[in-house]
């Protein structure tokens, strides 16, 4: 019997661990967060579950990650599904997709403020990537290939 | 082959780099002339009696359309009978975005009985002309004696999810001061949605 107890609280452990949990953040969370990385270069991908040129560029933004994961950088990948969706859709496609890097859902109300918080040329249209490091700020409205995804980050880090 | 090469490299550029103008207000809106689902093709010119127009480029694919959808179908409804029709322009490209196919929009027109025309801009020429970038985009259009003046551009309101009741609905707002002879005091909001689908040889 304390052999199956350990069993199952081995396979829980092993389960949660599995994968990370997803939260929500504000951009007000956001900001602070990149002020305390202070040198840390932050890509921020702006992505949805169901958005497929999201999901096809995805993988390039989780092996930078993964390269590059000595030197001061860090991918963030921020979800602008519905809000609805964080239990469910949005961390079923963390867990099933086995993501890495650190996944959050957008929790802002206002539209029209955040897109124009983000950047002011931003159409509202994702994918959208932001590359921040200190003062410098770039933003693009684009996929990204891996090989783009690395030039870019050297030219700003 | 280095001529190939030339060619192929220009095309490459043009997809990346050329990007539709979105006609601001005060520009005159294009006269359209598209194939409705119900097989018949529609204009501005179909409805002599209206004031203006709220066109509206949407699909059946886009979690934002889909979230606006039952919005788009109340706005008719509001405004059609004060002299502000919808017309709704689906601008994909069906091979780009399979569902958006004219066959499945004539499904999704009859499944939601839509009272208004969903128009299929096959060659996205109307799309182009427009500047529309992402679904839906909404183009509110006034009828003056200048011809059909375009008075606001953009969303629908700033809550996709319709989970805020403090939502700030600019399309209706619109509308409402141009039944007031008023000019609306936003006259572009960014239309926050899907990036729009466009065909391999098309306008990008």
């Amino acid at each position: 019997m304390k052999c199956l107890m350990l069993m199952l609280l081995t396979f829980y452990t092993g389960f949660f661990a599995s994968g990370q949990k997803v939260g929500a953040i504000t951009l007000n969370n956001l900001d602070k967060r990149i002020a305390n990385g202070k040198d840390t270069t932050y890509i921020i991908n702006f992505w949805a579950t169901w958005c497929a040129p999201c999901i096809k560029e995805l993988n390039s933004f989780e092996k930078l990650d993964k390269a590059y994961k000595n030197e001061k950088l860090k991918v963030l990948l921020i979800s602008v599904d519905f809000k609805s969706k964080l239990n469910n859709t949005l961390t079923n496609f963390v867990k099933k997709q086995k993501i890495k890097s650190e996944v959050f859902l957008l929790n802002e109300n206002n539209e029209q403020e955040y897109i124009n918080r983000i950047d002011t040329s931003w159409s509202g249209a994702i994918p959208a990537t932001l590359f921040i490091k200190k003062d410098h700020r770039k933003f693009f409205e684009k996929e990204f290939t891996y090989d783009e995804l690395v030039k870019e980050y050297q030219s700003i880090k | 082959m280095k001529k190939f090469f030339i060619v192929f490299g220009t095309l490459f550029c043009f997809a990346v780099n050329a990007q539709v103008k979105t006609l601001s207000p005060g520009e005159i809106a294009p006269a359209i002339k598209l194939l409705n689902v119900d097989g018949n093709t529609v204009g501005f010119d179909d409805y002599p009696a209206a004031k203006g127009f709220i066109v509206i480029f949407t699909c059946n694919t886009c979690p934002y359309s889909k979230a606006y959808e039952q919005r788009v179908i109340a706005l008719n409804n509001k405004y059609a009978l004060s002299g502000f029709p919808v017309i709704a322009i689906n601008p994909n490209d069906p091979e780009a975005s399979p569902g958006d196919s004219f066959e499945k929009m004539k499904e999704r027109a009859a499944l939601k009985k839509y009272t208004f025309p969903y128009l299929y801009d096959k060659d996205e020429i109307i799309t182009a002309a427009y500047g529309a970038r992402n679904t839906p985009h909404v183009f509110l259009i006034n009828k003056t004696s200048q011809g059909n003046v375009i008075v606001y551009t953009g969303a629908i309101d700033n809550d996709t999810p319709d989970t805020n009741p403090a939502k700030i609905k600019y399309a209706e707002d619109a509308i409402s001061a141009l039944l007031d002879n008023k000019t609306p005091a936003t006259a572009v909001t960014k239309a926050i949605g899907c990036r729009i689908a466009w065909g391999k040889n098309k306008q990008n």
